[in-house]
């Protein structure tokens, strides 16, 4: 019987919620491990929950140098979408929208994944072809998408502005009504408690300090709290990427990592329940089931592990939302905050075995992690248990940089600041 | 962040574009040697910590400087014109060149089983080896395409 039901909140109800167990236990690390994977974040989670379940790999140590999501996962806007243009970007992300849609019932978990809608905003005749020709490689890969009229934009989104004397008069949209967004926190929860049941040692306040070494072969890791070795050593750390590989003797990755700033406003009434983008410049929103504004923009450009970012973007993300809405202009702004992303050269990530034997490699993500959580971990434990990629993730190798076949959507090139 | 032009002094980084890591050595122009045209473009070594960086002062004097700012705190140590900075960078690790070729030759193997699955086999070579590369792809859309949400 699934652990939460309204069979168990009635017999909780009754007798004083005394029957609930943590959703996940406190371990002390264990000598060995069958798997390790450094960074208890929602992909860290997720692969140790895909491990366990669709691999019969229990034996699995998730360490996490903070407390359980206090990375990534818990600092997103929580959009989930497929409205790629790359075929190896919109078959894998659209194999996450999937999972997302049977997420909650698969972990017995309510992630609260609400299709309601992404909409690109088209300010060009030019920007509407390129979404048409967008929204057609979607639908020829089973993603949907639609183009929308400015009156049918008006409609959905009555606070938007599309008369002609907008600064950005909006033309048409594209969009992806399957797209979404999910209760971030409550994805790295679920699947913490769906690894810890199958048996999965989730360490917090673990950091990685370094990496054991026999030959080229990495065969354990030592963290803050003691030695711990493992036949395979998964890294899934996002931002901090960079500095793990450095542990492990590797200076030079094809990875920057950057801050990216985003805001909440204070709670007003339903007024977006759709998530929407600007197309004459960056910038997104959707409205959270607390009634506040979810925004943000651009990165701000240069490399940081700060968790923390400059006023100019502030002002360019909040300039950028009175374009749009104008009548936001009283709301303020509750709180900012920046997370650390792995911007990859080409804008797509890596899920792949190596670089070094006995280590498998999960980063990349830029900063769209978030969507990709079921399929990144269901594509990385694939690769970890079977040493060799699930065909979703084949073509986003460590070194298709070096041979050529970049995978970038945006066509920007090896800058990752533009990515 | 304030960033301390040479000529107009402690100015706001908002005056200011990234112009990218200042750890990367151009090779020789005239070099074919693929590796390190290939590490120049695309490795990094993504300091935490005390980072070489270029940066152009777009909306002041317009000088392009060498900047040395912590990415840990934002600090900027130093800012010096771009034509003082130092020309040798110090030695990095990447990956050993036989583990490289073990990847390479899994990739392969990844490729052959896609393209008889009839299924993402468009980007993925044929044949890879040393004698024969495949030139990069070129990029399938140069437009900047409009904000997609994160």
């Amino acid at each position: 019987m699934p652990e939460y039901s309204i069979f168990s909140l009635l017999r909780n109800a009754l007798n004083g919620n005394r029957d609930w167990k943590p959703a996940w236990r406190k371990p002390d690390p264990k000598p060995r491990y069958d798997v390790i994977i450094i960074g208890g974040g929602g992909h860290g989670l997720s692969t140790a929950y895909y491990l366990a379940k669709e691999h019969g790999i229990t034996n699995v140590a998730v360490l996490e140098k903070g407390y359980l999501g206090s990375g990534n996962v818990g600092r997103n806007t929580t959009a989930v979408r497929s409205n790629y243009l790359m075929p190896e970007s919109i078959r894998f992300y659209e194999h996450s929208v999937k999972m997302w849609e049977n997420l909650s019932h698969e972990l017995n978990y309510n992630v609260m994944f609400s299709q309601r809608g992404v909409l690109n905003l088209g300010h060009t005749p030019a920007q509407l072809d390129e979404f048409a020709r967008r929204g057609n490689a979607m639908r020829h890969l089973d993603a949907d998408a639609v183009l929308m009229t400015p009156a049918e934009i008006k409609k959905l989104m009555p606070g938007v502005d599309i008369s002609r004397s907008a600064r950005f008069p909006i033309l048409g949209g594209l969009m992806q009504w399957r797209a979404g967004t999910a209760r971030h926190d409550a994805v790295a929860w679920g699947y913490a408690r769906g690894a810890d049941r199958r048996g999965v040692d989730i360490l917090e306040n673990c950091e990685v300090t370094g990496f054991i070494r026999d030959g080229s072969r990495v065969v354990g890791v030592t963290t803050s709290r003691g030695e711990i070795r493992a036949a395979k050593v998964a890294v899934a750390v996002a931002g901090s990427t960079g500095r793990v590989m450095r542990l492990a003797g590797i200076d030079k990755m094809p990875i920057e990592s950057h801050v990216l700033q985003a805001f909440v406003s204070e709670s007003i009434k339903p007024f977006l329940d759709t998530v929407v983008t600007f197309g004459m410049g960056h910038f997104y929103m959707s409205q959270s089931d607390k009634g506040g504004l979810v925004y943000g923009g651009d990165i701000d450009g240069y490399n940081s592990y700060a968790q923390r970012g400059s006023l100019q973007i502030v002002e360019d993300v909040q300039s950028e939302m009175l374009a749009l809405f104008p009548s936001l202009a009283p709301v303020r702004v509750l709180r900012s905050w920046g997370g650390v992303c792995d911007m990859s050269m080409d804008g797509s990530p890596i899920i792949t075995t190596g670089p070094l034997p006995g280590m498998y490699l999960n980063c990349g993500w830029c900063y769209g992690g978030f969507k990709a959580t079921p399929a990144s971990g269901f594509a990385f434990a694939h690769t970890i248990a079977q040493d060799r990629p699930h065909e979703i993730n084949a073509p986003f190798t460590l070194d298709r940089f070096h041979r050529g076949h970049v995978i970038d959507d945006k066509g920007q090139g090896a800058t990752p600041r533009l990515h | 962040m304030l960033i301390a032009c040479p000529y107009c002094g402690p100015r706001d980084v908002a005056e200011f574009t990234y112009q990218g890591d200042g750890n990367r050595t151009r090779p020789d122009p005239a070099s074919t040697d693929l590796g390190a045209w290939n590490e120049y473009i695309f490795d990094r070594v993504n300091v935490a910590g005390d980072h070489n960086e270029i940066w152009q002062h777009s909306g002041g004097c317009r000088s392009h400087l060498f900047v040395v700012r912590n990415t840990l705190t934002h600090k900027v140590a130093s800012a010096r014109l771009i034509r003082q900075a130092p020309r040798s960078v110090p030695p990095t690790r990447s990956i050993p060149e036989t583990v490289q070729t073990a990847l390479a030759e899994q990739a392969l193997t990844a490729a052959h089983r896609q393209s008889k699955a009839k299924s993402v086999s468009r980007n993925l070579p044929k044949t890879v080896s040393k004698s024969a590369k495949a030139p990069p792809r070129a990029a399938a859309n140069p437009t900047r395409k409009p904000g997609g949400a994160k």
